[in-house]
């Protein structure tokens, strides 16, 4: 049986309300029944060091990417992760991390390439929780293994490889990353030189648009309104356009990716989570740099 | 998984935490890491006012400093010092392995360290090699602060 949406009034003017639950929602819901909670972080040891009562970790890096090719886990390897995790294909996932939920967004939008079902957020992610002063525990559960049905991935309708990307020049595109990167005065993201690119710039045509400009100072997502001036009047989108989001590894667009699908109602958002460690490393694509999005 | 570690060149505090970790399973792994996290020690005061000396290490996703002082007579003993967020505790973990391995060593039998010493942990499969990166960042910046400051104890 589905645990019952957030009815929380700061949700209801979102697009999919449902995809959101608030930190009383969930503190009042810990215990309910067919809720699993996850936590998902980059860095792998935080959740050792406390996390919400009964939450599961599943980690980008170890859990979510295969570790020899450069792609996500097959359907076999996600049915296993999820069926130790005690997560059955009708359980309702609550997914919550730090960095405003940065990686959180990017476990649930691996979690849609295999199509399940009912998986939502924690507004404002680990930093709230703790922040209101609400438990945590280091005590890890032990989840009794579940069935989760083997599901082929479908990077069909969530996900942009370099080929379509490359179709798709001359449509909207949205870059996610800081600005620095966007002009291509970085090879890498500031603090993270080891995700580096020979090349730096944009994809022609992207608008730049840093991913954090979707959170609040307190770490919970801005308004409705916030969220279109932003995305709507200032980077020119519109709901029914198709669109293309990246970043440097596809993380940080993952959360620009649920900001536009589930928040304003977008119906066509693809992550390209090949981002700037593919393009910027790509032989003979096309670069831009500087602050304007310049054309193809 | 291996069950013996490459102690070759490593110094006995060192050798002696690479053989827990390499004994130890994958889990075990990231628990000993907390615990390293755990009681990785206290930034002193001197320090906490005057963080503009200590030295942010670009490698890690994560904000730590450190900073190295080398004693002074045949010994000089070398005291690291490290400056890394609760909510960053893999990065606490390396900084706490290094305390353990190497503070209180000489300035030669730190330099003498090979750059590898981050891989003998075992670590790569526990935490991903792209996060261990970090600890190597963390080692080489140690050993360069170590040779300055040597060298300039040598010309005082």
């Amino acid at each position: 049986m589905p645990v019952p949406f957030d009815p929380d009034a700061q949700l209801v003017s979102y697009a999919h309300p449902e995809r959101l639950v608030t930190t009383q929602w969930l503190g009042d819901h810990l215990d309910a029944p067919g809720l699993v909670v996850v936590e998902s972080d980059e860095d792998v040891l935080l959740y050792d060091t406390g996390h919400i009562p009964g939450s599961v970790k599943i980690d980008w890096h170890l859990d979510l990417n295969d570790s020899v090719t450069r792609d996500y886990v097959d359907g076999e390897r996600f049915a296993a992760l999820m069926s130790a995790a005690g997560i059955s294909r009708d359980t309702t996932i609550v997914v919550y991390g730090d960095k405003f939920n940065w990686w959180a967004a990017y476990a649930l939008w691996v979690f849609s390439l295999f199509g399940h079902p009912d998986v939502r957020l924690l507004d404002g992610g680990r930093a709230a929780w703790v922040g209101e002063g609400r438990p945590m525990t280091r005590e890890v559960p032990s989840p009794t293994p579940v069935g989760y049905p083997v599901v082929e991935r479908d990077d069909t309708v969530l996900r942009a490889f370099k080929d379509d990307v490359l179709a798709h020049l001359g449509k909207p595109l949205i870059d996610v990353r800081s600005p620095g990167e966007y002009s291509g005065e970085l090879l890498h993201m500031p603090d993270y030189p080891q995700e580096g690119a020979m090349r730096g710039g944009h994809i022609p045509g992207a608008a730049s648009v840093p991913w954090a400009q979707a959170a609040a100072e307190d770490g919970r997502f801005r308004s409705r309104d916030e969220l279109e001036h932003i995305y709507l009047e200032s980077a020119g989108l519109s709901p029914d356009d198709d669109v293309v989001a990246y970043c440097r590894i596809g993380e940080r667009s993952s959360h620009t990716w649920f900001v536009l699908t589930y928040l304003l109602g977008f119906e066509k958002v693809r992550n390209y989570d090949g981002s700037w460690t593919e393009w910027g490393n790509a032989v003979r694509v096309p670069v831009v740099q500087g602050t304007e999005p310049g054309s193809i | 998984m291996s069950t013996t570690a490459d102690t070759s060149g490593l110094p006995a505090a060192f050798a002696e935490i690479a053989q827990d970790f390499i004994a130890a399973s994958k889990r075990e792994r990231l628990d000993l890491l907390l615990e390293f996290s755990d009681e990785l020690p206290e930034l002193p005061h001197r320090f906490t006012d005057d963080r503009d000396s200590l030295e942010q290490v670009d490698e890690c996703q994560s904000p730590v400093f450190l900073t190295v002082e080398v004693g002074t007579g045949d010994a000089a003993p070398v005291h690291l010092f490290f400056d890394a967020p609760a909510e960053a505790p893999t990065t606490r973990g390396f900084a706490g392995i290094l305390h353990a391995g190497l503070d209180g060593l000489s300035a030669d039998e730190v330099l003498a360290v090979p750059d590898d010493a981050p891989m003998r942990l075992g670590l790569a499969e526990a935490v991903s090699p792209l996060r261990l990166r970090g600890m190597v960042g963390m080692l080489s910046r140690i050993k360069r602060q170590v040779r300055l400051r040597s060298a300039a104890a040598a010309t005082r």
